[in-house]
């Protein structure tokens, strides 16, 4: 029972699981308090005559005694860097790479995603104000966030959001119908109008329903991940899926966080957390919701791979999930953190008035200087790919359709009447 | 000197100090002989017949640790979807409910969490929603409450809130140990039942023995389309000793039992509190010649209303025992649905017999939780009311 299992010996094992279920008997199990403390050990000593010995307390035994007694001090590490492909002028930092490896026809429609989640947040929001209906969040300065890591997973693989991610459910094919038909609550909306709006749900491709609780969505999908993983073992047919799981740096500081990054790295789940860190919780700026360095510093403590990336550039976030889900998918599944920064242009919701807790010229300058929406179109313009009147013509096209659906949701029967009673227990 | 110690002489004593030791002349608060209850199957003849099982099924006496285990097993073994996890239950769990079944199904099956509640149930919420069984165990149901927000917002309101996606968490179960041990004190000894019965959209169970608690698990496993909060009463786990058959079988959830029929008062109560209702029963039957009915509710909630009510309607009155405490506990929901469903057939008020509405002081349990002298003590008030 000593001795260690190899992992080339555990997948083997594990490929064998759905015919023969008790053949993981045979494996033997790690028993970490074995780990004993052998005479001599705590006195190695090097070439250059300095303390090489190895710490053999279970809790880290890879750490190595020193006699220098010197506290970790956050302030004097250097912080994790930002990823970028390009400028806030749509210039690819790497001249002699094309983003992505994706052709320019795809990129098009994740601009067009982009804009189609614009346009609807600024009608919705209005829709909101003339008491059309009762909530609405806009993810204004995030669309890259959402759009770019949602292009880079398959119809199969799962997702968590937290309720600022409709760029997610756009660019995996929700329609103007799906969500309106959400915010209005009509009857064809898949939450049976027993949501707020923007709490958006799907089957397939699998994106949760939204639920108003921050973060615990965030256990969830390292459960989700990890049933994945078990099914693809039992089942090795199954495509390779992950599970993505969105939520913002203020619901970072909730326990669920801490729960679920640790429990999906203990238990190997291939699951990517995206951290949409756009600089406030509401009102509440990240100088008062963290001290460390951000949220990607967390991810190494939990033995997570970690990035933290331009939330502006659509190419660094698609590139950085692409890679994400490749390694959240090697070594038998494991997890990975995404950091994607960015600034919350907007207002928290409808029922925030942002501007009693931040200088609107702050937010002028976000939305003027650098912004996923106008970088990518500067990249799309210096392509030769799009110019003024695509963007008037497209734009206006996009409000029209927007419009259209908006007053046939509007105007559609509510859901019946026994839906508030039926489906709470099923028997 | 003497005019020194006066004081304290006549000084009035407003405490009292007693004994732990329980009393030489007790009659009622004996403790309780599992080995003679007619609560458990003593021999492997009357176990086919009440649990509706074909004669031929075979039969092996165990506690009710080890019918967990058997029905964690049967679990394992009948369906692939299931998985075991929780604080400690790789090496069989602290109170053995999981003996051997890592070695048996593997580490990717049943295996050790982080020591964190709520990531448990988080993990089991997810698991569950891609169509998983997963059955999540809490060490005690004392540490339940970090977990509280994740069912009660979550597992309990997943597929309502999914609506037409059709996506739920209901092939989930999360086992607890619960209740009173003699020396729990305040965070090794409460029941939470009521807290969950409270939450539309979860089921609570409670067994009372170790064949109700394998078939009833079995029946949360796979019959129950709703997340399930499992509590099993700790201190069955190694006194309660009964047969219980070796096959699959279930036990329906949202449906009481009749342990003892009656005519002249209804005792409903659940879990380990059915044996001192047992026992003064057996006292007041003699003593008082009254006809005392028992039902365990076995599903707290959605509740059997219908067995209950009948039986009210029957013999007139009614008590409800349980060990947690009285303030909107059980016994509130139930005395107040027999108030409303009954009330021309009851010929006295609705007794509750329940834990005080304080904390389980280590010292103190036996004068706060419900004994047999109390319930005896109940029935001959409702008897002469």
């Amino acid at each position: 029972l000593s001795s260690q299992i190899t992992p080339t010996m555990s997948a083997y094992l594990l490929r064998h699981i759905s015919r023969n279920p008790r053949v993981l008997s045979r494996i033997p199990q790690r028993w970490s308090s074995s780990i004993s403390q052998r005479p001599g050990s705590d006195r190695a000593i090097g070439a250059d005559g300095e303390d090489t010995s190895s710490v053999r307390f279970p809790g880290a035994v890879n750490s190595k005694f020193t006699t220098d007694m010197a506290f970790i001090n956050p302030s004097t590490t250097t912080n994790i860097p930002t990823y970028r492909v390009m400028d806030s002028d749509g210039v690819l930092l790497d001249k002699n790479r094309k983003p992505s490896g994706v052709s320019n026809e795809e990129i098009l429609t994740w601009y067009k995603n982009m804009l189609t989640v614009s346009v609807m947040d600024v009608i919705m929001f209005e829709a909101q104000r003339q008491g059309r209906l009762s909530f609405y969040m806009v993810s204004a300065g995030e669309e890259g966030i959402s759009v770019g890591s949602a292009a880079a997973l398959t119809p199969d693989d799962v997702v968590f959001a937290q309720y600022r991610e409709t760029g997610v459910f756009q660019q995996r094919g929700f329609t103007l119908k799906d969500f309106m038909s959400q915010l209005f609550a009509n009857c064809h909306d898949n939450g049976r109008g027993r949501n707020m709006p923007v709490h958006y749900g799907s089957n397939y491709p699998r994106m949760h329903t939204i639920s108003s609780p921050l973060a615990t969505q965030i256990p969830q999908a390292s459960g989700a991940a990890y049933a994945l993983k078990l099914e693809s073992l039992q089942n090795p047919d199954t495509p390779p899926r992950i599970v993505t799981c969105y939520f913002g740096e203020g619901a970072a500081s909730e326990g669920d966080f801490h729960a679920g990054l640790n429990i999906a790295a203990t238990r190997s789940c291939p699951v990517v957390f995206i951290c949409r860190n756009n600089g406030y919780a509401i009102s509440t700026p990240t100088l008062e919701q963290y001290r460390g360095d951000g949220i990607a510093s967390r991810g190494i403590g939990y033995g997570i791979d970690t990035i933290r990336v331009d939330g502006n550039d659509i190419f660094a976030v698609y590139e950085a999930m692409r890679e994400a889900r490749r390694i959240a998918l090697s070594d038998g599944g494991k997890p990975v953190l995404i950091e994607a920064m960015s600034y919350r242009v907007s207002h928290h919701s409808t029922s925030d008035d942002s501007f009693a807790y931040r200088a609107r010229v702050e937010v002028e300058d976000w939305k003027r200087r650098d912004n996923p929406i106008i970088r990518l179109r500067k990249w799309l313009e210096n392509e030769g790919l799009w110019d003024e009147d695509t963007e008037r013509t497209t734009r206006e096209q996009l409000r029209k359709e927007v419009l259209k659906e908006f007053g046939e949701a509007e105007r559609e029967q509510k859901p019946p009447l026994r839906e508030p009673l039926r489906a709470c227990m099923r028997n | 000197m003497a005019s020194l110690r006066l004081p304290r002489l006549i000084r009035p004593s407003g405490r009292r100090l007693y004994s732990a030791a329980a009393s030489p002349s007790s009659r009622l608060n004996l403790p309780i002989d599992y080995k003679s209850t007619p609560l458990l199957h003593h021999t492997s003849s009357t176990i086919s017949e009440s649990l509706e099982l074909p004669g031929s099924a075979t039969s092996k006496s165990m506690n009710l640790y080890q019918a967990i285990n058997s029905a964690l097993r049967t679990a394992l073994s009948k369906s692939e979807k299931v998985m075991l996890f929780g604080e400690d239950v790789a090496f069989g769990g602290v109170f053995r409910c999981s003996m051997d079944l890592q070695t048996e199904f593997g580490s990717e099956r049943v295996f050790n969490t982080p020591l964190t509640e709520q990531g448990i149930v988080g993990f089991a919420i997810g698991a569950a929603a891609q169509g998983m069984k997963p059955v999540a165990e809490i060490q005690f149901a004392d540490y339940v409450f970090p977990a509280f927000d994740q069912i009660v917002n979550e597992a309990a309101k997943f597929r309502y809130r999914e609506g037409a996606t059709g996506v739920h968490a209901g092939g989930m179960v999360v086992r607890m140990p619960c209740g009173a041990v003699g020396h729990g004190a305040l965070y090794h000894s409460q029941s939470p039942e009521a807290l969950f019965a409270h939450v539309p959209g979860v089921q609570v169970v409670v067994p009372r023995s170790p064949s109700q608690a394998k078939g009833l698990l079995l029946s949360s496993i796979f019959e129950s389309n709703n997340p399930v909060i499992f509590m099993e009463p700790k201190c069955l786990y190694r006194a309660a000793v009964e047969h219980v058959p070796n096959e699959y079988y279930t036990i329906p959830l949202s449906k009481a039992e009749i342990l003892k029929p009656g005519n002249d008062v209804t005792l409903i109560s659940y879990g380990q509190p059915l044996y001192l209702c047992s026992a003064a029963i057996a006292a007041a039957e003699k003593a008082l010649g009254v006809s005392v009915e028992l039902i365990d509710l076995r599903t707290i909630y959605p509740w059997d209303r219908q067995t209950v009510l009948d039986s009210v309607k029957k013999t007139g009155r009614a008590i409800v025992v349980h060990e947690s405490m009285i303030n909107y506990g059980v016994g509130a929901e139930v005395a107040a649905t027999i108030q409303d469903q009954a009330f021309l057939r009851l010929e006295a008020p609705v007794k509750r017999v329940a834990g005080w509405s304080t904390h389980t002081g280590l010292q103190y349990e036996k004068f706060i939780l419900p004994d047999v002298a109390r319930i005896y003590d109940a029935i001959k008030q409702s008897i002469e009311y």
